[in-house]
């Protein structure tokens, strides 16, 4: 089967399904950028009550950066699926615009990021041409990781930020690592759970212990598991603790089909977190504010008391984008973006984001199921898992669901090195469907041909 | 592998319907209840950054306005016509709040009620101005007659239309510029409130209807109407004793009459002189509980439904047969009776309006920025004070009062006049302090009256029964020769111009 994919090139040009696929995309792409431009005069009109002075500039460039990577798409991986593009184009056009409205200084900053963004996704899919050969270097990922994580602790490195040190400063740019490392975890895992998925899913478990198996097979996991939470636990970051760990879960419950392991693992976490709870003053304090955030509404619950007000403000329809007051949420711009296109855009729009991330969930999930090799599976679903989950929390965070953790909603919060981790993932997730389309049209036409 | 990628979607799919459910809860099931929530500033952010309706009188006099603002909040609020509207208007501060109609009527004046927002799907595509425009029935005319009236002395003057409820005047003073604490600049603001806060005669209290005073013999008309509506007392009957002070059982203190004069008589003839030991002993003879109901058929011990937050007057209510001497002193408006000018002018218009009390108001109507109709204030009774025969009965006796009583500077050419003067001492005895109140109505000869009006005088030196007769009584005078004028014609087109060019008669102080 290797043999097939690997000699027979797909006959010459892209295969039909690849040209509809881009038609497709294109379309989709050219949407976006009309809903996004959409937006922006909109947001123009509502704060300022005039069409912005530079919505030709603006609608030009986020034109270049989405056709570049679609054009990137056509030459480095035309049969990948054609929606995950235009919808994280969607997103992060829309946050693009909220965060122009509300903090104009910090929109260049972020354009730019978006540049990277794209860049780095085309370097993604230009390097990786085939992700199984991510698979050798396991343990660079491994060790790339956990460096990762550990790089903002680092004395004359690290910094911290609004309590949480998840900050590193390298030269003039300062980033934040973990971003990445979730990308690197993500791709041990799957290598490694590859490998060991057969050992750790064996029905003959022994009688008495069917909850775990042999410890021996699942120690590496649960020692990166283990250094990636008290990593994260010294950096305070509760946020991409969970994710790490709802990572961890999904990959394992996918590779081995056993529904014992995410159980199982949540209680575990459970313990943990009960742990943290009794432990750290500011595990507490988010308990609280969570629990009850009316009692301090002025103070430490202020952010999601606001972010309620500007919800309920917002109700059905919204006050219309540049109408709402926003503002008024401390730090809107990152952690409680939600909030503020909650109130301008109302339950309508809210509920049209959820859309766009499930639509985003569904496509990579749909990759991973299609595609042919144990990693590539794996891999797409843990990535997508992660854009899932990381997108969840946040969101719960902000509505009040969970408790409140510092994670940004990918692709529409103000934050480089999400966003340009966001897009290698996304090149990720492409290359994986691409290789899948193109095997089997390979077989569709040898099939024929036969 | 393939089977549990697809339980993972459905979980996620899962947490994703938890947010979507969270977020219906809040922004619809809980919406409303967060809006109104003490504590958000939305809604309070919203008003100050939003236009504003004016509020004008019944004669389009502007009494405030929004003009835009180059600052954070958008919008100033003024008041062209600076103090002379203040018990009314109130002012509207980011800080401090808003009162008056500015505050009881936020929602109308900024477009906020359920009515103004959506009254039919096509208004959501299309540009309304939904900010509420207020007509007061507040004439411009009689509001200045009011204020030149009463002058520099301390006290309020509130007129009203007895057939219909709403209010002609309302004025106190001191009082104070809306405009000075309606400025967005805090200090300045706050100053001004400290200011103003620190001032005698506490200028922010619109006290016209939110200070109850005792209403000295003014009363004497409830307690008079009260006796005629039991049956107990008719226009001959009962003729009380000639005494200089009336012995009141468990109290060697006499109520005693102004100035130890004698006097007594028939109904008519003791409220035309004002005769204390009569009213003390027609009290007593009523007994308590009449009396408690008859003050109450007049509103007392009730919150007015007026449009503005009106304090309520109290008339005592005690274990009679143990406080007969308060009972003597409430048949006078003494002692533990308690009036606003409000109220006392509403016993004179339930009087003129045949034993009817309306509801009173300020508000006459409201009409969204296009000129359609939001809401209409339609006279509405309050109360029924006493039957017709009766309210005709102390008509008579209160024409006598300006005949040949106390109030004989309220003859006034061709028109039908009644009233009632008081004096209520206050505070320590020495130096003697007094209330000068009067309460009137009045009307074209041969017609049902058509003004109530009730004065009070705050501080009075001295206390004699010619105190009322002789200071509130003339401000009564010129307020009612105002209200019988014609409605003025509405100033020319004065929106857009300053506040200085508005055309009302200057205030007189």
């Amino acid at each position: 089967m290797t043999a097939v994919g690997a000699v027979r090139r797909p006959s010459a040009g892209p295969s039909v399904l690849g040209q509809s696929r881009r038609r497709a995309e294109l379309g989709l792409i050219v949407m976006a950028v009309a809903i996004t431009g959409a937006l922006y005069t909109l947001a123009g009109l509502g704060k300022t009550a005039s069409v912005p002075a530079n919505i030709g500039p603006f609608l030009a460039v986020i034109a270049v950066l989405f056709l570049t990577a679609h054009l990137a798409v056509r030459r480095l991986a035309p049969m990948a699926d054609g929606i995950l593009l235009p919808v994280a184009a969607l997103l992060n056009g829309i946050g693009y615009v909220f965060i122009a409205r509300l903090k104009p200084s910090l929109a260049p900053n972020q354009a730019t990021w978006t540049g990277v963004g794209i860049i780095a996704f085309v370097v993604t899919l230009a390097v990786v041409r085939r992700t199984r050969d991510l698979e050798r270097y396991r343990y660079t990922f491994l060790l790339g990781g956990l460096g990762l994580l550990v790089l903002p602790l680092v004395p004359g490195l690290g910094l911290s930020i609004n309590g949480a040190r998840i900050w590193a400063h390298l030269g003039p740019i300062s980033f934040q690592p973990g971003e990445f490392a979730k990308i690197a975890l993500a791709l041990f895992f799957a290598s490694y759970l590859v490998e060991k998925r057969e050992l750790l899913s064996m029905a003959t478990w022994p009688k008495f212990r069917p909850v775990l198996p042999d410890l021996k097979h699942l120690g590496p996991v649960l020692l990166a598991w283990g250094v990636a939470v008290l990593v994260m636990t010294a950096e305070t970051d509760l946020g991409s603790s969970l994710l790490l760990f709802g990572l961890f879960m999904a990959m394992l419950w996918v590779a081995t089909g056993r529904v014992g392991y995410p159980v199982g693992g949540t209680a575990l976490f459970g313990v943990a977190a009960y742990g943290a709870w009794t432990q750290f003053g500011h595990v507490q304090d988010r308990v609280t504010n969570w629990l009850n955030p009316w009692a301090d509404p002025l103070g430490r619950g202020n952010q999601v008391v606001q972010a309620w007000y500007a919800l309920a403000w917002g109700g059905v329809a919204g006050t219309g984008i540049g109408l709402g007051r926003p503002d008024r949420i401390p730090v809107v711009e990152n952690d409680f973006i939600f909030a503020a296109i909650g109130e301008e855009l109302g339950l309508l729009g809210a509920t049209g984001l959820l859309m766009a991330y499930l639509i985003f969930v569904g496509s990579g999930l749909r990759v991973a199921t299609q595609a042919e090799h144990a990693f590539d599976k794996l891999l797409a679903a843990g990535l997508t898992a992660l854009m899932g989950l990381q997108s969840f929390v946040i969101i719960a965070g902000v509505i009040r669901v969970l408790p409140l953790t510092g994670v940004v909603l990918p692709f529409i919060s103000y934050g480089g090195s999400a966003t340009v981790a966001n897009y290698v993932l996304l090149a990720l997730l492409l290359r994986i469907s691409a290789e899948t389309t193109a095997k089997r049209s390979t077989k569709a036409t040898a099939g024929a041909a036969a | 592998m393939d089977r549990s990628i697809r339980r993972l979607g459905v979980f996620l799919m899962g947490l994703f319907c938890v947010l979507f459910v969270q977020l219906n809860y809040i922004q619809v099931f809980r919406a409303e209840d967060l809006n109104t929530k003490p504590g958000n500033s939305r809604p309070v952010d919203v008003a100050f950054s939003r236009p504003r309706g004016t509020v004008s009188t019944a004669d389009g006099v502007i009494v405030s306005r929004s003009v835009p603002s180059n600052d954070r909040q958008k919008f100033q609020r003024e008041f062209p016509e600076g103090e002379l509207y203040a018990a009314i208007s109130g002012y509207f501060n980011y800080s401090f709040g808003a009162t008056g109609i500015e505050g009881a009527f936020n929602d109308e004046l900024s477009g906020r009620t359920a009515k103004q927002q959506v009254r039919s799907i096509g208004d959501l595509f299309t540009s309304k101005d939904n900010t509420g425009n207020i007509k007061l029935t507040v004439r411009s005319d009689v509001q200045a007659a009011a204020k030149a009236a009463l002058g520099d002395q301390k006290g309020s003057v509130v007129v009203l239309d007895p057939q219909t409820g709403g209010v002609l005047a309302l004025w106190s003073w001191p009082s104070f510029d809306p405009n000075k604490l309606s400025v967005h600049d805090y200090d300045q603001a706050s100053q001004a409130k400290a200011f103003y806060e620190a001032a005698p005669g506490k200028p922010l209290l619109a006290k016209a209807y939110r200070e109850i005073y005792a209403p000295g013999s003014t009363f004497k008309v409830v307690t008079g109407a009260t006796g005629v509506e039991s049956g107990k007392v008719t226009v001959n009957e009962p003729s009380y004793p000639v005494l200089t002070s009336l012995d009141v059982p468990q109290t060697s203190r006499n109520l005693s009459n102004f100035d130890g004069e004698s006097c007594g008589g028939t109904l008519f003839q003791i409220l035309a002189v004002s005769c204390n030991s009569s009213f003390g002993q027609m009290g007593l003879d009523l007994g308590g509980p009449t009396m408690v109901k008859g003050a109450e058929a007049f509103g007392f011990n009730q919150t007015p439904p007026f449009d503005l937050a009106a304090a309520r007057s109290t008339f005592p209510v005690v274990d009679w047969k143990q406080n007969q001497p308060v009972l003597a002193q409430a048949g006078i408006g003494q002692g533990q009776v308690a009036a606003s000018p409000l109220q006392m002018a509403l016993v004179a218009a339930g009087i003129a309006n045949d034993g009817v009390v309306l509801e009173p108001h300020v508000v006459d109507e409201i009409r969204d920025g296009d000129n359609e109709l939001i809401s209409k204030d339609d006279p509405t009774q309050w109360k029924r004070a006493v039957s017709p025969q009766t309210a005709d009965i102390m008509r008579q006796a209160m024409r006598q009062v300006v005949a040949t009583g106390t109030a004989t500077r309220l003859q006034i050419d061709g028109l039908d006049v009644g009233a009632k003067t008081g004096t209520a001492q206050f505070g320590p005895s020495s130096p003697l302090q007094s209330h000068a109140w009067v309460i009137a109505w009045a009307g074209p000869a041969g017609q049902k009256p058509t003004v109530a009006v009730a004065v009070l005088v705050d501080g009075q030196p001295g206390n004699s029964e010619q105190t009322g007769g002789r200071v509130a009584a003339p401000i009564a005078r010129a307020v009612i020769e105002a209200a019988m004028k014609p409605l003025p014609a509405p100033p020319a087109a004065t929106t857009t111009t300053t506040a200085s060019t508005t055309t009302v008669p200057a205030g007189g102080n």
